[in-house]
């Protein structure tokens, strides 16, 4: 099968063969048997795209605007999603505990792996050893991570509180009390930030040498090297896994659900870990509420859309790219 | 194609291949001494980060009543424990599902994204430019917007609770490894390709002897990533599954701890011998691809 089409093709060029030099003339065989060609390598993303991508986003949007619940064909009900989605109580509450989880997250994540990934810097060949270490967690399914978790962060018998209590902390009731609900979670994600270390340290080691030296002969001390070279050289990688990690952390779902959702889930338990995923699959999948899911579904772009420009804005004016960037 | 190009693919395999261990002459302090509280500081480190698993192994062979007695060693050996979850789950049917799930997934993904890569890096054609920005604008769109029309698209032509779902649209590529992957192939050198045309080779045959072979690489590292979420994932198997027979891993595992908080009777031994089931693939994964790994995560930044 394969084959065949190689030898069409073959013969389809070996009779356009002379035309090939003469440049790329739109009408020339060449390139149309080229464009045809390449319409047929990338036919499979197109397909995709329209199938699954561009006519589900059509149907979600006219969905937000109709009432569907799956019995009954969808009926128009204009605004009224988009306005209940504003009074909603839980859509307020679920968006605070996504932005707090987040705004927990992702700078700790960041200090924590950016310190690993210097430590790892400055020990050279060992590093690889203990790069490894630290990618294990992020091998852990999500699922088991925050099960083993749940052990873990137990208060009274938790291996966590147990540590704190040697170096004399009482450690909080992490998985029953309702204020230490995000922290927990955040703990769950933190555990898996190895990925960020390799970028970090990739980056570090991209750091031309002669910058530190100069600095050095300047008289710059430790801090300002870190400061004026380090920081600014590695700032394009930062602001990647800055980036992608609060796109991650709005869409957060399989820890906070592992942990604290399922059919046990009692009505009248803590909204705390009620993080924006988790409600909108409810809505979906358990209510069966599509109209008013698919509505949260748009809300959510935009607001990670939103957050998204405002860091790229952010990110022109602070980021370095060296010049080979295209 | 001819032997001649065989050979000149390979030897030019070899040029395209970046430098083994070029990497720029860190120069950590050469003082022992000096670099002892970095030393310290990573051992403490990686300490916190490994020992869970290590504890999780532990906690997964002791009996229910000392599950949280936080010792490394248990008191009393209980293996049976994954005895016993084979008994209380179809556990090997989650992993088999799973496993499944994932080759399906993967191989779909890689090669598919390898085609509309590949697609988008030789070929020159119209709309090209404004096409790969709609590649690379459909990254920015959260999986929850199509979320509900996809599934409402599988419930209708009948393949709710099935595996189908899970994997079915990778065949259409996914959007972040066909940029990755086509920074691959724009890295071969253009003349490969034209001395291959000039021997007779078809446009198949570029990508089939040429593009692929030399990142094959780059297609590792995209099989891996694939198997890796697909195997982790837990959102999709919630959605579509719902036949315990059917689930996946997690989605199993899952179902274990609900079930043990339904009947309000935690057998925790039993949950983390099955969270132990669960990971120890991906650590078998890791050992075997782990510069493809490690590696590729540093790469994919760069590219990105």
């Amino acid at each position: 099968m394969a084959a065949t089409v190689e030898s069409v093709e073959r013969t389809a060029v070996g009779g356009s063969g002379g035309s090939a030099r003469r440049g790329r003339d739109k009408r020339s065989p060449l390139a149309r048997g080229e464009g045809r060609a390449a319409w047929m390598f990338i036919s499979p993303w197109v397909i995709g795209f329209l199938v699954f991508t561009a006519g589900p986003m059509i149907a979600s949007l006219v969905l937000s605007f109709t009432d569907y619940e799956m019995i009954r064909a969808p009926h128009g009900v204009g605004l009224e999603n988009y306005q209940t989605l504003v009074q909603d109580p839980k859509i307020a509450k679920s968006l605070m505990n996504t932005f707090i989880y987040a705004l927990i997250f992702v700078p700790t994540g960041t200090v924590v792996a950016l310190a690993l990934a210097m430590m790892l810097h400055k020990v050279g060949r060992a590093a690889g050893f203990f790069r490894t270490a630290f990618y294990l967690p992020v091998m852990t399914p999500a699922v088991a991570a925050s099960a083993m978790f749940l052990l873990l962060l137990n208060g009274q018998r938790g291996l966590i509180n147990q540590v704190l209590g040697w170096v004399g902390i009482q450690g909080p009731n992490w998985t029953a009390d309702p204020a230490w609900l995000k922290p927990s979670i955040a703990i769950v994600s933190l555990w898996s930030v190895g990925g960020s270390v390799v970028i970090y340290l990739a980056a570090l080691k991209n750091v031309p040498q002669q910058l530190y030296e100069a600095a050095a002969i300047d008289g710059a001390g430790p801090v300002t090297r870190f400061t004026r070279i380090t920081l600014p050289m590695i700032s394009g990688a930062l602001f990647f896994t800055i980036i992608t990690h609060t796109i991650g952390a709005l869409q957060m779902f399989d820890q906070a659900y592992t942990m604290f959702y399922g059919p046990q889930q009692k009505a009248t338990a803590s909204d705390e870990s009620l993080v924006y995923m988790i409600y909108l699959f409810q809505n979906a999948f358990q209510f069966f509420k599509m109209g008013y899911a698919s509505a949260m579904a748009w809300l959510l772009f935009l607001i990670i859309l939103a957050i998204t420009l405002i860091q790229l804005r952010i990110g022109k004016r602070y980021v370095y790219y060296e010049g080979e960037r295209d | 194609m001819s032997d001649s190009t065989l050979v000149r693919t390979q030897a030019v395999e070899q040029a395209v291949e970046p430098p083994a261990a070029a990497t720029p002459p860190d120069r950590p302090d050469a003082r022992w001494w000096k670099r002892l509280p970095f030393y310290l500081g990573l051992t403490v480190a990686t300490f916190a980060f490994c020992y869970p698993l290590v504890w999780l192994v532990s906690a997964s062979l002791k009996p229910k009543s000392q599950v949280f007695d936080n010792r490394l060693i248990p008191e009393v050996f209980q293996p049976q424990n994954y005895v016993e979850v084979w008994k209380t789950a179809p556990v090997l049917n989650w992993l088999f599902n799973s496993l499944t799930v994932g080759i399906m997934a993967a191989g779909t993904v890689t090669l598919s994204s390898a085609a509309v890569a590949f697609g988008f890096a030789y070929f020159r054609f119209r709309f090209r430019g404004p096409l790969f920005g709609l590649v690379l604008a459909t990254m920015m769109l959260p999986g929850a917007v199509t979320m509900i029309p996809v599934y409402l698209i599988w419930n209708k032509l009948g393949f709710i609770d099935t595996q189908v779902p899970l994997w079915a649209q990778n065949l259409f590529g996914s959007a972040f490894y066909i940029f990755l992957l086509r920074q691959f192939f724009l890295g071969i050198p253009r003349e490969l390709f034209e001395a291959a045309r000039v021997d007779g080779c078809g446009y198949l045959g570029l990508f089939r002897r040429i593009a692929l072979p030399l990142c094959r690489p780059a297609l590792v590292i995209v099989f891996i990533f694939e198997f890796q979420a697909s195997w982790s994932d837990l959102m999709k198997p919630l959605i579509y599954l719902q036949t315990p027979e059917f689930f996946t891993m997690p989605r199993g595992l899952k179902q274990l701890v609900d079930a043990f908080a339904l009947s309000g009777e935690y057998h925790w031994e039993i949950a983390m011998a099955a969270s132990v089931i669960a990971t120890v693939p991906m650590i078998i994964l890791f050992a075997l691809g782990q510069r493809h790994i490690l590696d590729g995560v540093a790469t994919t930044a760069q590219k990105g």
